[in-house]
């Protein structure tokens, strides 16, 4: 790929390291490049950068709402802003800051919702982001990102940089490996990337469960001669609608996966879509479910719901079994 | 512009704002009238900004928080050229951009506002850009006593303080009146003064309507160097217009068409 940030499968960085490097290295050629911070410069990973260009990084404390009003005064004056700040904070705490000061009154904010998820799985819920995509998806004007992958992330970040519109993107801790090293599989937002082919199903999956949704598909191939298709559908909001009817039209049945609420999020996106254009094949929807949600790490909080090779495989088993 | 002319700019756009509110039979008539001689003198003798430099990163900026006396800007930005003053015929009716709050599909407004809370913030942010490239233009934000209870503005005080934000007012409409009553009763600010103090900003009180005082305080801005500087403007609610003066009654009361009459009797009286 030629990336200077983005190393092969072996090299696989946290999506959020990346997003550091990325800001770090577009910072360096452009002054307008500002990070926002509410004293979450640390996790945020952006402790180099704030060293580097102590006079392009604003700290705000803790304090949400003020990170995002500030940061969309800052873009209204032409500064290309990045609000960076835990998701599970910047997009329920200033949510209203995000509806009126950012997508309503246009100011070019790209807001990015760290540790997203349940990335701090064993903080519990107050740290967990699972309402994110449900509530920012109901608001106009504003572009809904989860990159899955250290390309995808690095690719998003240049892009928005370069962009006018109103933004939230979300990354995670954990370290992701490339899900393909196709040089011609490019990022482009609103773009679904195809991953994988298979004529019998495909997940449509998004940020840190395009992985557990490849290997799944990897397994269901070698043990069950199942082919699936792999979708990461980095772009929760605008959905790629056309790439949706593809898949719906070529497979047998549909998966969707997000580390999210199964309700409001890419799931019930695919849903609208696919019901009101006539889908009535097999389709579920794997996220986590609406109760107190279990604690531990990501991955443990993900084996539980089933979002794993095996967890998807089975689903995916079942799903091709019942009844239409 | 004279002392006269623009004593007769306040009571002129006083009657805009009556006429406009009554065509529209809604508006937020007792706090546009509160903060009109602000606006006045804003527009008239402070801001750098015009129809003409509005895309100007160099403009002076006014971002009013308190979003629901809209009328007044308006009229104040008709007066200044943004737009044909008949456009507001059509305030709050359907399809209209000018409609209760203020929204950037009007020429000359700077940020949609309308819900509390919003305008410090980012003027802070506007501010601090400002700083970062260089450049002289100033920051002005409009808030209501009303809405000093959220605590967004409170943040925002603290990073204003914070980055020394000496390019930024904030104006405080005190009229001293919410919707619920007086604001002393529903959630007490005061002392006001020695709580921005406190936040490390630079105080001044004015009477709201004393438009020398106002013009005044204006031009000893910034209050104090490395600070940023909220003036207290003590205004009355209403103003203007004796029936309505400190009548809770007439927060968003609309008049009626014999109201109006009065109202604008009461006006062309105090003409000199």
């Amino acid at each position: 790929m030629g990336s200077p940030v983005v190393e092969s499968k072996t090299g696989a960085k946290a999506n959020l390291e990346v997003f550091s490097a990325t800001l770090q290295e577009l910072a360096e050629q452009d002054r307008d490049i500002i990070a926002v911070t509410s004293d979450s410069r640390g996790s945020g990973k952006l402790v180099p950068f704030g060293k580097k260009y102590p006079k392009q990084i604003v700290e705000i404390g803790i304090a949400e709402q003020n990170l995002v009003g500030v940061a969309a005064g800052l873009a209204s004056a032409g500064k290309k802003t990045f609000a960076v700040s835990p998701a599970c904070f910047l997009t329920a705490r200033a949510l209203e800051q995000i509806k009126n000061d950012v997508a309503y009154s246009d100011n070019p904010v790209k807001l990015i919702g760290i540790s997203a998820g349940v990335s701090y799985g064993a903080l519990g819920s107050t740290h967990h982001s699972l309402h994110d995509f449900a509530a920012l998806r109901a608001i106009n004007n504003l572009v809904v990102v989860a990159p899955a992958d250290n390309f995808e992330t690095e690719e998003a970040i240049k892009q928005a940089a370069a962009s006018k519109q109103p933004m939230y993107l979300r990354f995670g801790k954990k370290n992701m490996p490339l899900l393909t090293e196709d040089p011609n599989n490019t990022f482009e937002f609103g773009k679904g990337r195809i991953i994988l082919k298979g004529k019998d199903l495909a997940f449509i999956a998004t940020g840190e469960t395009v992985q557990p949704a490849l290997e799944a598909a990897e397994k269901l191939k070698d043990e069950y001669n199942i082919e699936a298709t792999v979708i990461s559908m980095h772009t929760i909001k605008p959905l790629d609608t056309q790439l949706l009817q593809q898949i719906a039209e070529e497979t047998e049945a549909i998966i969707t996966v997000e580390e999210h609420s199964v309700y409001g999020g890419l799931g019930e996106a695919c849903a609208s879509y696919l019901l009101e254009h006539g889908y009535n094949k097999r389709f579920k929807i794997v996220g986590i479910p609406d109760e107190y949600t279990v604690t531990g790490s990501q991955t443990e909080i993900f084996n539980h719901y089933g979002i794993s090779k095996d967890g998807l495989a089975t689903i995916a088993i079942n799903l091709l079994r019942k009844e239409r | 512009m004279t002392e006269k002319e623009l004593a007769q700019k306040s009571n002129q756009y006083r009657q805009r704002i009556l006429k406009y509110i009554v065509g529209a039979n809604a508006g937020h008539t007792g706090g546009s009238l509160s903060c009109i001689d602000i606006l006045n003198v804003l527009y008239n003798q402070v801001l750098n900004v015009s129809p003409q430099n509005f895309t100007s990163p160099d403009r002076d900026r006014y971002i009013q928080s308190k979003g629901h006396c809209v009328e007044a800007l308006f009229v104040v930005l008709a007066d200044k050229g943004f737009f044909p003053e008949e456009d507001l015929n059509t305030l709050c009716r359907y399809k209209s951009h000018y409609i209760g709050h203020p929204t950037r599909k009007v020429h000359g407004v700077e940020q949609n506002t309308g819900a509390l809370g919003h305008g410090l913030p980012i003027s802070v942010g506007t501010a601090l850009a400002a700083k970062m490239d260089e450049k002289d233009y100033r920051v002005f934000t409009l808030l209501g006593d009303g809405e000093l209870p959220e605590g967004s503005n409170w943040e925002a005080a603290l990073t204003a303080a914070h980055y020394g934000l000496d390019n930024l007012c904030a104006i405080i409409d005190k009229n001293s009146l919410q919707i619920t009553g007086p604001t002393s009763d529903v959630c007490n600010t005061d002392p006001i003064d020695e709580k921005f103090a406190s936040f490390g900003w630079a105080v001044k009180h004015v009477d709201g309507h004393d438009l020398q005082a106002l013009k005044d305080s204006f031009a000893s801005l910034p209050l104090e160097k490395g600070k940023p500087s909220v003036i207290i403007a003590h205004t009355v609610k209403g103003k203007g217009i004796s029936f309505m003066e400190n009548q809770l009654s007439w927060h968003h009361g609309v008049p009626s068409q014999e109201q109006y009459q009065l109202a604008i009797e009461e006006l062309n009286q105090a003409i000199i």
